[in-house]
């Protein structure tokens, strides 16, 4: 089914993962290229920590098989996997100096002390934090942990790096620059980054592709755009952005169509009144239910006539919030081009599988 | 939160009384070593070195302080192996009657010292035919002994969590690097601060060690309950009690430094 390809740094094939009675990971098929800047995106207990740690080697699959860069890894340690990880709590080694941590890895393998020095400072300039190499981990803060955490994993040049909630425990403007950095970091070094998230703007911001994880199972891989513009399935739309979902009998009476489809909210355009839809156009007439004021935008939430709720997001270019403020209860009618609508799977029990 | 003057001074009324109670008869026992009365009369008629001499020459009591060494190195030395594998089993494994092998390695620290000691006494008398002596007394201490060191391995192991070794074996280090170079080093505090903790249990135990040590054998404890109502020795048993104030400082001191240090690495 799966062709052999030399250039997959990963290749999960049947991945699956019991707990007593629970099943963590429920068959996961994927393949990560070479150089990718990859993301596993899910809210918690979908299965993608699990998958991280399968990679990494700290959890044997109850089924199925890892391989990296085309051998068959399912079976070794952790240390026999050239792998490297970036902890969610960085765990660093508290009794050892930001340099002895980063040194670790080539130590365990007999890298002789001056090319190891030599690796290791390197590694630290690299993450920007030369200067600090005498300093414990206690001494240092949220973001520079993370970065010596980075730093630790990087300096042994592994073929994949495993990131586990990377920037899950730094503060929103901190984040943010991270981020960025990270970025810049992955293209220097070409090495493959395999990340964890349950943050769908990071997952979107940062990787080439992302596997939107589900139940544990992959509902849907793509690159962000892919993943956001044409979510294959209801949970994927709703997870990644709003999800606006128009279904049973209004998207008979709106659409003309039976299924589900899905609408962004920064796709639809709020008209005051009984307005009429443009040509290529869908429209829906309705209240609103809700006005939410955010600075560079508002949030409406109207009650459709057809029934079923969907949110409309409005840059404000020229209104107040006195004027968006006013529309609360208001009649509205929602339109949007008809290529901004697009059938989603149904909420399902047993949903789509990889594909992209 | 913000207290009245009153209840200010009330507070530091009711520390100080508190504190005096314990530490004004340790007091008494420190000056009282130096009293060059026979009986104890007070005030101290005068100052003398003579009972620190006395002391250090009697060979009975040299005999004992060394048992008594000897007996508490041999327990501890029991404890830290038995109490860290004890601890580890627990903490990092899963099996079946594992809470019910936690609280049967606890138990002995709870059971009152004279059934632990006739247990033991007729165990090792009647049923396995072993003289008691050094060896019986070390094996009775080293039943409560492995509970400090038990309890200071499994907290250890349950704040320090898996990811250190977890970090350790991503970073290519075989199983007994990883002990070596994170596990060791991060428990290493954790083993000292339940070591002497083991070794002042076993140090003063008197009970446990009355039952399981046979006629020749005489730790420090017991030479002072023996001596301590003959009338020309209780001056030197004032001198012992005296010592041993000022050694039981340097342990704890060292065991409160070392946690102190923890609580900096923890924090990180």
């Amino acid at each position: 089914m799966f062709p052999f390809m030399p250039d997959q740094a990963v290749s999960l094939r049947g991945l699956r993962k019991s707990f007593g009675a629970v099943q963590a990971v429920a068959g996961v098929d994927l393949d990560v290229a070479d150089g990718e800047f990859f993301a596993m995106l899910g809210p918690s207990g979908s299965g993608k920590t699990t998958v991280l740690r399968m990679i990494a080697g700290f959890e044997a699959p109850t089924a199925g098989t890892v391989e990296l860069g085309g051998r068959d890894v399912t079976r070794l340690a952790p240390f026999e996997r050239d792998v490297n990880t970036v902890f969610q709590d960085y765990a660093l080694f508290p009794h050892m100096s930001v340099l002895q941590n980063v040194e670790y890895g080539l130590r365990v393998k007999k890298v002789p002390r001056g090319p190891r020095r030599e690796r290791a400072l390197d590694a630290l300039r690299s993450v920007r934090l030369e200067g600090f190499e005498g300093r414990r981990p206690a001494q240092l803060s949220g973001g520079q942990r993370q970065r010596v955490a980075l730093a630790r994993a990087l300096v042994n040049r592994p073929r994949v790096l495993l990131l586990d909630e990377p920037l899950g425990a730094l503060d929103l403007k901190l984040r943010e620059e991270m981020q960025v950095e990270l970025k810049a970091i992955q293209r220097e070094v070409g090495i493959t980054f395999l990340f964890v998230t349950h943050d769908q703007e990071e997952a979107l911001t940062m990787s080439d592709r992302v596997a939107v994880f589900n139940q544990g199972r992959i509902e849907q891989v793509g690159t962000p755009a892919e993943i956001y513009e044409r979510p294959a399935t209801a949970f994927v739309a709703g997870f990644v952005g709003t999800s606006n979902l128009i279904s049973g009998e209004a998207a008979v009476a709106v659409l003309g169509r039976e299924g589900t489809y899905s609408v962004r909210p920064e796709k639809l355009r709020v008209v005051p009144g009984d307005g009429t839809p443009g040509p290529d156009e869908h429209s829906a007439a309705g209240t609103v239910r809700e006005v939410v004021y955010a600075g560079p935008s508002t949030r409406f939430v109207v009650d459709l006539d057809a029934g079923g709720r969907l949110i409309a997001l409005q840059q404000n270019l020229q209104v107040s919030s006195m004027d968006v403020m006013a529309l609360r209860g208001a009649r509205v009618t929602l339109a949007w081009h008809r290529r901004h609508e697009f059938p989603v799977a149904a909420p399902d029990p047993d949903p789509v599988a990889a594909g992209g | 939160m913000n207290l009245s003057r009153t209840a200010r001074i009330a507070l530091r009324a009711a520390l100080a009384a508190g504190l005096a109670v314990v530490y004004v008869p340790l007091a008494v026992v420190l000056l009282n070593s130096f009293n060059s009365d026979r009986t104890f009369g007070w005030p101290p008629a005068g100052l003398t070195l003579r009972w620190w001499g006395t002391a250090l020459e009697s060979a009975g009591l040299r005999d004992a302080l060394w048992t008594s060494v000897e007996a508490g190195l041999g327990a501890t030395a029991v404890a830290l192996v038995l109490g860290t594998m004890a601890a580890f089993a627990v903490q990092r494994y899963r099996f079946f009657g594992r809470d019910t092998v936690s609280l049967v390695i606890v138990l002995p620290i709870a059971l009152p010292g004279i059934v632990t000691g006739i247990a033991l006494s007729n165990t090792f008398h009647a049923v396995l035919g072993v003289p008691l002596g050094l060896l019986t007394v070390i094996v009775g201490h080293a039943t409560f002994c492995v509970v400090t060191v038990y309890n200071n391995v499994l907290a250890r192991l349950r704040r320090m969590g898996l990811s250190l070794e977890e970090a350790s074996a991503d970073l290519g280090a075989d199983t007994f690097t990883t002990f070596r170079l994170v596990t060791f080093p991060m428990m290493r505090s954790a083993l000292l601060a339940g070591g002497l903790l083991a070794f002042a249990l076993s140090f003063d135990e008197i009970i446990v060690t009355t039952f399981t040590a046979g006629a020749g054998v005489r730790t420090l404890p017991i030479w002072i309950f023996e001596n301590l109502f003959r009338p020309n020795q209780a001056p030197v048993v004032n001198v012992v009690a005296a010592a041993l104030i000022v050694l039981s400082v340097i342990p704890i001191y060292l065991a409160q430094r070392l946690s102190g240090d923890n609580a900096r690495v923890q924090g990180g």
